[in-house]
């Protein structure tokens, strides 16, 4: 799993991917916070880095698809996926390395923003007048997304060649387990009835209820869950080649 | 045994890719594998390396199924798969660094230093691979394959689309590298399997229709020799050798005529004869038993 891991690693920090999606992501959630006025905290008047979490997971459904997507399509269009099969590596192995170099990118992209925190931090009236607890919470539930996103995000790129197919299927599963269930909820079939257990198998209930500063265990092991069952499927679709 | 194949198939949907193959291959032994395209070469190695399951069959690696010990089967495989996939934006040293880590080898430079010096990539060495040509490339997939020391070696097509000079030079490898490995490889090229092969195993739509020695083929197969003539001047009627006792093909190929004959019946006489009546006047004359080409394209037709 290492070599796998580190290979990945090397490759996107010895081409530019790497710091491309760090510039981006760093570009689009700093001119959310400090630049564009509908939501720049120096017009809110309110200490708070909630612009940062809500756009987030946004950013993120146009990132990480676009970070996954090389990661077995590339192998597979290259035959080099051959070569990883007939090493001595279990699909797992390849799998994981996969995943964890994806998803240190990520954090590698989310670690400046604590510089935001601090600018925020100091720039509040007293000084530190932020709900810290609360910011915590965010930036673990915005890791646990990060997480479920690049491991949907090998799953389709495990299921296709094609990059750019990869890419626009990764977006669109990422969006519906995020976002689509909530919208599914609202219909008013299940009004009364099945909107809150709908509503719950998003990915959106958990990041809220992560990001308010308490760590209900039940939205860990969701995550987890999501992540695992993203995983299982990647592996399922690599063991294929063998029916 | 090193290599053992026992009833492989395999079925792609409803296609029969390889249907019952069964054959051995021993240590210190080259085993060339020739077949059209299509007949199942490729497939048969991808079933001994483990990236794809038979349908059927079993395949033994040094004692080890590749089915049920596939990790522990893949440690003594170094596979140099058809295409020679690579990483190329990878640095040729570092990729080696990569599968030497995959391997869980302990770095060691002076292994990947004499890899390097063994397959001849001293001055590519600091390149990225996709900066190289195709026989450096060629190189560094074979320097992959090589780097654990393996018992055996599989190579699939490591000549194609390589220039003369590459093609020697792969070869000595190839030749070097038998000496004391199981080395299983799959050409077109029939040359090289004359040249290299201590055994050929021909295939064809699935199934094997011959596996000898070359030696054996040859005599097995052929039963005839093939006499080329070339004249200096006149146009040799074909008709006319066809009526000699013994000869059972006339053809022209190039400036050659060639007679292919009954091994048993002295044709040569006769044949001088013909073309001096006929003022034919003969420039060389040579025999030959059939090569491989001719039987590969007996046994594959």
């Amino acid at each position: 799993m290492y070599s796998i891991f580190l290979k990945e690693i090397n490759s996107y920090f010895s081409s530019l991917i790497a710091y491309i999606v760090i510039a981006v992501f760093l570009v689009s959630t700093g001119l959310f916070i400090w630049v564009f006025s509908d939501t720049s905290i120096l017009e809110y008047n309110f200490a708070t880095l909630e612009q940062l979490f809500s756009i987030g997971p946004l950013v993120f459904l146009f990132l990480i698809p676009a970070l996954t997507m090389r990661s077995f399509s590339e192998e597979k269009q290259r035959g080099t996926i051959e070569f990883l099969h007939t090493k001595p590596l279990t699909d797992s192995d390849i799998i994981m390395g996969k995943f964890f170099a994806n998803f240190l990118l990520v954090l590698f992209a989310l670690l400046p923003t604590l510089i935001y925190y601090y600018s925020v931090y100091q720039l509040g009236a007293p000084v530190g007048n932020l709900d810290s607890g609360e910011i915590i919470g965010s930036y673990i539930g915005l890791c646990f997304l990060a997480g479920a996103f690049v491991a949907i995000g090998l799953l389709a790129s495990a299921l296709t060649e094609n990059q750019i197919v990869a890419f626009i299927l990764a977006a669109f599963l990422s969006f519906l387990v995020h976002w689509g269930f909530a919208y599914i909820s609202v219909a008013p079939v299940f009004y009364g009835g099945f909107d809150d257990l709908i509503d719950k198998l998003g990915m959106q209930y958990h990041y809220v209820s992560i990001s308010k500063g308490a760590l209900d265990s039940r939205d860990v092991i969701y995550f987890l869950g999501v992540i695992t069952i993203f995983l299982a499927a990647t592996h399922t679709v690599l063991d294929k080649r063998k029916w | 045994m090193s290599v053992e194949v026992k009833n492989l198939t395999k079925i792609y949907q409803t296609q029969k890719a390889v249907d019952q193959i069964s054959f051995e291959a021993r240590s210190g032994e080259i085993l060339g594998f020739l077949g059209p395209n299509g007949a199942g070469k490729s497939t048969t190695m991808k079933m001994i390396t483990g990236f794809l399951t038979p349908t059927s069959g079993e395949i033994k690696v040094c004692g080890l199924s590749v089915n049920e010990n596939s990790l522990e089967a893949r440690k003594l495989i170094g596979y140099l798969p058809e295409h020679n996939p690579l990483y190329l934006d990878m640095y040729v040293r570092e990729y080696l660094q990569f599968v030497e880590q995959i391997h869980k080898l302990p770095k060691s430079a002076s292994r990947i230093n004499d890899l390097i010096e063994l397959i001849g990539l001293g001055k590519e060495q600091h390149k990225t691979i996709g900066a190289l040509s195709k026989g450096y490339r060629q190189r560094v997939g074979l320097a992959q394959a090589l780097i654990h020391d393996p018992k055996v070696l599989i190579l699939d097509e490591p000549t194609s689309g390589l220039d003369m000079n590459q093609l020697v030079d792969i070869r000595k490898v190839i030749q070097e590298l038998g000496k004391n490995k199981t080395l299983i490889f799959s050409t077109h090229i029939m040359k090289e399997v004359e040249e290299l092969c201590d055994r050929v195993l021909i295939i064809n739509n699935g199934q094997i229709v011959a596996d000898d020695t070359i030696q054996v083929l040859q005599s097995k197969v052929a039963g005839e020799f093939q006499l080329a003539i070339s004249f200096v001047q006149g146009s040799p009627d074909m008709a006319a050798f066809k009526k000699i006792r013994g000869v059972k093909k006339v053809e022209k190929s190039g400036r050659y005529l060639l007679i292919n004959y009954d091994k048993n019946v002295e044709i040569k006489t006769e044949v001088f004869q013909l073309c001096a009546q006929n003022n034919w006047v003969i420039d060389e004359m040579k025999t030959s038993a059939l090569s491989v080409e001719d039987i590969f394209q007996k046994l594959t037709k």
